[in-house]
Parts: structure tokens; C-alpha cells; sequence
């Protein structure tokens, strides 16, 4: 297994395709990037698959190349983790439309260059697709577990849906089964602001090093501030002043937010493209699970034999509890086992990345019931 | 049914093996868990504090954070074989629309509740003039989640009201089960199935 180099870290494939997307067009080849954790085991039985969200990678639980810092969910994924990669055999891909070595407007198309705004316009279930063609070439027929929190929650949702004899168990993590007005308003922002930078050019950028960090990292700013509770940003930034004893009159970043904010944004330029933004946005502003099955949510999951696991946060008002009610309503309308539990903690939609502990014992409690 | 709490060691030993049952206000999930593990029943659960939700996940039951009075309109009718609700009946804020939604969801519904008429509560509110505070009812009046103290007598014209069956009955008093000679004396606790 481990001189199998399908498994490890930092792995990619281009697979010939072709992925039939949902808006019409043709995706070929269909290069991923991946990382897997853990050993398959013979029967292939033990894999779960990680679903990242908008911003997300596949560096789950290794060290980011451009950052230098740890995997975004270290906490969840690793030896004696809930999501145990002593026991379980962990795939984590990079979504396509990404920029982290999935086929995306950076990638090049057959006249050599890149995509840009060539590049069409993506769902959430063609990234669903595609994941599945990953797992065919990986072995891996039925998932253990589909895991994912907000666009991860959104693809896990969509896994259920799309493939039900493929995933015995879905936990879906401060999630929604569609984006709302509010939801595709902020988005919408974020876009104009990329756009409305001059160095955007209609997405052709890639040749000369000029790229639209000034819109993109407004874009990180507005929908960052979604991320976050107010109650959180109180008791972190209140209405402190940044390194100073006083107002200075002027449009400098006097507070410690907005400072906070512009440090934000700043490093997201670095490590993130502008026209993958557009392009995962999109695909999330266009998600909604009714709308593919008749306008029933339960339609969705009619018959699967998947179990759900929900988790919402009090304090998230991007992707409310009522978001993850309406799907628990319409798992129980279909007759799906269902887990839903709202947890508190204070720091809104984030808050399945940082240090809810009881976010970490439901997840293990239901991934461990699955084996039973 | 070694550990459980009386009323539910009757629910656990009477429900069939291998039925499908929805336990309404499920706690910490014990009966869930028994009814799973010794019963291979498919137990669902819906739980009002976060708290025990989560510990019942934790545990690997399936189990929706949920309230009586406004969440059981989710279920299809008869999705279960058995809805049950143990000593939450007297919590709700409308145990009629509550009632009529466990026969509803379940082909069958039990019902537990501690019974208001037993002599010790009745002697303490005759001769101590104050809202009885009992082993079996702990809390005081401004702390209790007991909203609509009910009696068996109260809970029998209830369902006959309503054209409702009963189909077993089962008085403790303690750990023991009791006739149902002047069970309204004598009860504390009463357990119903029932069915339209």
C-alpha cells in the first residue's frame, strides 16, 4: 500500500474524463489534487471522504504549502481524531473550479493557456462528480462517511443525493441545502468587488503577475465578517484602537477590526486565485437540493440508506439552525436516520473549525455507530 | 432492562423486537439504547436539551434536537410502530395536540406520567396547604417543568374523550408494578398504550 502512488499526500491525477457537467458543457481531463491519510483496508470499507469548504484545500490535516500552517481541520482529522486516521482511510480533494491543483480557471485549456472566464461555470454536484471519478480510480466503491462543514456540508448533502448506494454515513457541519437571497447578496459582493478591480481584466490576469488582490481581498473582507458572530467580534476587537491612544481623523485603519480585516484580506491574496473565487461562489450561490428533485427536499433522499448527522451553531447566522432544520424535516419526511443537534458556541459559522469539543464528541459518537 | 427507569423497563419489555419506535423527550437515551441493543428496534429519538442530544449522539443514537409541542408535525403519519413519550406528557404546552400527533406518527403511542392524585401529594396539599414536593416530583412550584399536572382519572376521561383505545396499563408504585384497583390513590406513576 504504501508504495501505491495513488496514496499520500500532496498527490494529483488527471483523469481523461470526459465530466458531463450540470450547465451543459464538457470537463476533460479532470485533474485533481489530493491528499489521503491512513491505510485502505482490504475490503475497501474504511474510507471517508472530506468535503472542504469555499476557501478550503486539501491539506486537511498536513501543513499548507503557501502558509506554512497546519491543516484546516487538525483538530477533527488525525491519530485518535474523530475522523481517525488510525482506524479510517481519509481522501480529502481540492474541489474542481479551485486553485490548489483541481482543474480551474488557472489551469491551462488546449490552446495552452489558461482558462480564465473560459473555464464553465461549475455546480456543486459536478464537484460531487468529479470526486466520484477520484474514488473510482482510488478503489473505493462505498464510503464509510462523507464529512463536510458549510460548501463541504453542501457537497456532503449532494453526495447522499446524487450517489445514496455510495455513502453509509453524511455528516453535514454548519451547512444548508441552499443558498438564500442573503447568502448569494454577500457573494454577489464579493464578485463586484474582484470585477470592479482594474487588474481583473475579464479574468485574464494569469500573464503578467498583475493580479486583483485589491478586490479579492475586499471579497475575503465582506464574507469573512459572514463567518464570524457579532458577538464574537465584540469581544475580540470591541472598539478598541489599533496602536494608538486616539482617533486620528483620517482613514487609516483606527480599529483594531478593521485592521484585523485588511490582515485578512491581505493574506488571502496570496494564497487564493480571484477567478476561482468567482467560480466557487457561483457554484454555491446556484446550489439548492429541492430545486434538482421537483422542489421537495425530500425527494432528495427518498429511499437512500444513508445516515445523516447534523450539526448547527447558535451563533452562525450565515447558514442559521434553521437551515439545518429544514433538512432534518425533510430526512424525517423520507424516513432517513437522522442526528441533528444545534451546539452553542461563540463563534459563528467558524465555528466548526476552532475548539467546540462537543463538536468533536458528536462526530466521533456517530462515525463510531457506523461500524456497528 | 437492568438500569433503566421503571416506567421505561415496561416500555422497553413491551415493545416488539425489530419494530420501528420514535421516543419523544428521550433524555439521555437510555430506553433508546436498550431498545436498540436488546430489541433491535429502529429507535429514533427527539430531545429538547442540547445537552442530552448531544451525549445521545455521542452514543451513536440517532437522535434530532427537537420540541413536542412544535417539532412532531415533521414525522409522515405512521412512520413508527410505536411513538413513545415518557413523563413528558405534563411538560407540554398543549398535551391534546401532543397526544394527537404521537397517534398520528405511531401506530401505537405509550404514554408515562407521574399521577397528581396519589394519596402522598393529596395528603400534603390537604393537611400541608402547599404545592406537594415529592420524591417522584422534586421541583417546586416556580421551578417546575411540570406545567399540567395531570391525574389517571384525569388522563382516562382524556382519551375517552377523544375516542382513543387503551391497549395496556401499567401503575407503579416505586420500582413496583401495582393493580389497577383505586390506582388513582394508590399510583404513583402510570403507563398507557394506546392507539386510535
Amino acid at each position: 500500500m504504501s508504495d501505491d502512488q495513488r496514496f499520500g499526500l500532496n498527490r494529483k491525477i488527471s483523469l481523461s474524463g470526459p465530466l458531463a457537467l450540470d450547465g451543459g458543457g464538457r470537463l476533460a481531463p479532470v485533474e485533481i489534487a489530493y491528499e489521503t491519510y491512513g491505510t485502505l483496508n482490504a475490503d475497501a470499507s474504511n474510507a471517508i471522504l472530506l468535503c472542504h469548504a469555499l476557501t478550503g484545500d486539501q491539506h486537511v490535516a498536513s501543513n499548507h504549502p503557501i502558509t506554512g500552517k497546519p491543516g484546516w481541520w487538525t483538530r477533527m482529522v488525525g491519530p485518535g481524531c474523530p475522523v481517525d486516521t488510525d482506524r479510517f482511510f481519509v481522501v480529502c480533494p481540492n474541489v474542481i473550479g479551485s486553485c490548489m491543483g483541481s482543474s480551474g480557471p488557472e489551469s491551462p485549456a488546449t490552446d495552452g493557456a489558461p482558462f480564465a472566464m473560459r473555464f464553465p461555470v461549475i455546480t456543486i454536484r459536478d464537484m460531487v462528480c468529479a470526486q466520484a471519478m477520484l474514488l473510482d480510480h482510488l478503489g473505493i466503491g462505498r464510503l464509510y462517511a462523507v464529512v463536510g462543514g458549510s460548501m463541504g456540508g453542501m457537497q456532503a448533502l449532494t453526495w447522499a443525493a446524487t450517489y445514496p448506494t455510495r455513502v453509509a454515513s453524511a455528516v453535514v457541519i454548519a451547512s444548508t441545502a441552499r443558498h438564500s437571497a442573503q447568502n448569494i447578496a454577500f457573494h454577489e459582493v464579493g464578485r463586484q468587488a474582484i470585477m470592479a478591480d482594474p487588474n481583473w481584466r475579464g479574468g485574464d490576469y494569469y500573464h503578467d503577475g498583475k493580479t486583483p488582490d485589491a478586490g479579492l481581498a475586499v471579497a475575503r473582507m465582506a464574507a469573512h465578517i459572514t463567518y464570524l458572530s457579532e458577538q464574537g467580534l465584540t469581544e475580540k476587537f470591541g472598539r478598541r484602537l489599533q496602536d494608538r491612544k486616539a482617533k486620528t481623523f483620517g482613514f487609516d485603519a483606527d480599529f483594531q477590526v478593521e485592521s484585523y480585516l485588511r490582515y485578512q484580506g491581505l493574506t488571502f491574496t496570496d494564497r487564493f486565485d480571484a477567478n476561482s473565487y468567482l467560480y466557487i461562489t457561483r457554484a454555491m450561490d446556484y446550489f439548492d437540493l429541492a430545486e434538482e428533485h421537483g422542489g421537495h427536499l425530500a425527494n432528495a433522499f427518498r429511499g437512500a440508506g444513508t445516515r445523516f448527522c447534523l450539526v448547527s451553531f447558535d451563533t452562525d447566522w450565515l447558514y442559521p439552525t434553521s437551515e439545518s432544520k429544514n433538512i432534518v424535516h425533510a430526512l424525517n419526511a423520507a424516513g432517513a436516520p437522522v442526528s441533528f443537534v444545534e451546539l452553542s458556541a461563540p463563534f459563528g459559522h467558524d465555528s466548526f473549525l476552532l475548539d467546540v469539543p462537543e463538536l468533536n464528541r458528536v462526530v466521533d459518537g456517530f462515525l463510531k455507530a457506523g461500524g456497528q | 432492562m437492568n438500569g433503566l427507569r421503571p416506567d421505561l423497563a415496561i416500555i422497553a419489555r413491551e415493545v416488539k423486537a425489530g419494530s420501528r419506535a420514535l421516543d419523544v423527550g428521550c433524555g439521555d437515551g437510555a430506553l433508546l439504547a436498550a431498545l436498540r441493543d436488546q430489541k433491535q428496534v429502529d429507535a429514533r429519538g427527539m430531545e429538547l436539551n442540547r445537552d442530552n442530544v448531544a451525549a445521545c449522539v455521542a452514543r451513536g443514537l440517532s437522535v434530532i434536537q427537537g420540541n413536542a409541542d412544535t417539532d412532531l408535525s415533521d414525522y409522515p403519519d405512521a412512520s413508527f410502530d410505536y411513538a413513545i413519550l415518557s413523563q413528558t406528557l405534563q411538560t407540554t404546552a398543549r398535551p391534546d395536540l401532543v397526544l394527537d400527533q404521537l397517534l398520528r406518527i405511531g401506530r401505537q403511542a405509550f404514554v408515562s406520567f407521574p399521577n397528581f392524585a396519589q394519596w402522598r401529594i393529596r395528603w400534603a396539599l390537604m393537611f400541608g396547604g402547599t404545592m406537594p414536593v415529592t420524591k417522584q416530583l422534586p421541583d417546586r412550584w416556580y421551578d417546575t417543568p411540570n406545567i399540567h399536572h395531570v391525574t389517571i382519572d384525569d388522563f382516562r376521561s382524556f382519551i375517552a374523550e377523544r375516542g382513543v383505545r387503551i391497549d395496556g396499563q401499567w401503575f407503579l408504585r416505586g420500582e413496583k408494578l401495582i393493580s389497577a384497583g383505586a390506582a388513582n390513590l394508590r399510583a404513583q406513576h402510570a403507563v398507557f398504550l394506546l392507539s386510535r
